[in-house]
């Protein structure tokens, strides 16, 4: 039930954005991460972004994964 | 799609799981707390690529499932009164009470409608206004803080027909009842991860330090949770016990401080009962008193019988993490997602669901 997927947000209007997710446009809250940007991903749970994704982590992590699947080959 | 897809990626995946394997020396028992990655484990087949070394327990993390019986009878006896219209998130519909569901009484003639947000729930009472149009809140500290937003829009809309019915629960007092029963040993726990996004990895703090168990929150894609697996094989391996995050695009330490200031402005700790575990002091959210108008509790005559519980029924154990739904009579033969005896079957993140979807290799 705690399912959130990643929303990049296209447009803001007040406390909402319209976002798209895989193609698909939604109109959402951004009352809980009211600093939102457009061209930030955020995480959408049930109509509200609940936070922002951290895109350079995101890509540290995955750096980190590359590294590894180097490491045991 | 963006940070979904190559967090599938299996290059990485087999890496992920070559590290595991070349760390993991001594048994280990990992509970996934969360429902989502109880499914997502399930999904993936993640539990067949773990070494031998590794158990993997179902916590209590789904929010559906361990709503208990009385609290359910409640929401169902609320939808019989005159005008009111329930709103719910889809897998509350089928859960059963003692004698009905919602699926069933709406069948008999209530109004219950099927939403995706509270705020669709708000626009129902917008479009209904001679109707009272209760939302059930049912969630963790992820769900909560926008159902205390919807609240606040309509205190700032003006919309006085919108109530919530609130059955939220909080998810550390949960898990410190867990490991404080000692019924079931752990070495380390998958910390939620989208409950995190909200309370911040910080939540957990105490169970590495009071308790000695190692923490790490996971994503729900499965390199996310291979390298949470890592991770807390690597601190079992050295002795630690600290909380890391294996989700760090979408987890803090601090969490979202925004929502949480919302959820503690509408919302005041009570005590809940949870299904097979009981009522935990300060476990549960309800409305403050000066939201009360918006309070079904408050604002309705709810009358319920007592509850009765289905015979033989082990989604109590199953919640606990000392049963397995393999261990349940009823399992596949009685209690199917077509026709289910208990809530862990209900909801789609239930261990029983899963295992009945995903886990005909374990049968």
């Amino acid at each position: 039930m705690c399912l959130a997927i990643p929303a990049l947000i296209k447009s803001i209007e007040g406390k909402e954005a319209e976002v798209e997710i895989g193609g698909i446009t939604r109109r959402i809250s951004l009352w809980l991460t009211p600093e939102a940007k457009v061209g930030d991903y955020v995480l959408l749970h049930t109509g509200y972004a609940i936070s922002i994704i951290d895109q350079q982590e995101a890509e540290e992590t995955l750096r980190l994964f590359a590294e590894i699947a180097e490491e045991t080959r | 799609m963006r940070y979904i897809t190559e967090f599938r990626n299996g290059a990485s995946a087999k890496g992920l799981i070559a590290r595991i394997a070349q760390t993991s020396k001594h048994p280990a028992r990992f509970m996934e707390f969360c429902g989502g990655h109880t499914v997502a484990i399930f999904r993936y087949g993640i539990r067949q690529v773990l070494p031998k070394t590794i158990e993997m327990v179902s916590g209590p993390g789904c929010p559906v499932c361990v709503t208990a019986t009385p609290d359910i009878d409640k929401a169902i006896a609320l939808a019989q009164i005159p005008g009111v219209i329930i709103t719910t998130f889809g897998d509350m519909l089928k859960v059963p009470g003692s004698r009905s569901s919602l699926q069933k009484a709406r069948a008999g003639g209530a109004d219950v409608r099927m939403v995706y947000s509270p705020l669709d729930a708000l626009k129902i009472a917008t479009e209904n206004p001679e109707k009272s149009v209760v939302f059930l809140g049912i969630g963790f500290e992820t769900t909560a803080p926008g159902v205390a937003a919807s609240v606040l829009q309509a205190e700032e809309q003006n919309i006085r027909n919108y109530y919530v019915l609130s059955q939220h629960k909080l998810c550390p007092p949960v898990i410190r009842a867990i490991l404080k029963a000692g019924e079931v040993k752990l070495d380390g726990l998958i910390c939620p991860g989208h409950v995190s996004a909200i309370t911040g990895s910080q939540a957990w703090e105490f169970i590495a330090k009071e308790f000695g168990i190692p923490c790490v929150v996971s994503g729900f894609e499965p390199l996310d949770i291979l390298q949470c697996v890592a991770m807390l094989t690597a601190q079992v391996e050295s002795d630690e016990s600290k909380v890391e995050i294996a989700y760090r695009r979408g987890v803090t330490r601090e969490g979202n401080a925004h929502a949480l200031a919302l959820m503690n402005k509408v919302f005041e700790p009570c005590p809940a009962n949870w299904r097979g575990i009981g009522v935990i002091p300060g476990s549960g959210l309800k409305l403050r008193k000066q939201y009360k108008h918006h309070d079904a509790e408050v604002q309705f005559d709810i009358k319920v019988e007592p509850s009765i519980e289905p015979k033989g029924c082990l989604c109590g154990e199953v919640l606990r993490g000392v049963k397995t739904p393999l261990d349940c009579g009823l399992f596949r033969k009685f209690c199917t997602p077509e026709s289910p005896v208990g809530p862990c079957m209900v909801s789609s993140e239930g261990s029983c669901s899963a295992y009945y979807l995903y886990g005909s290799e374990l049968i």
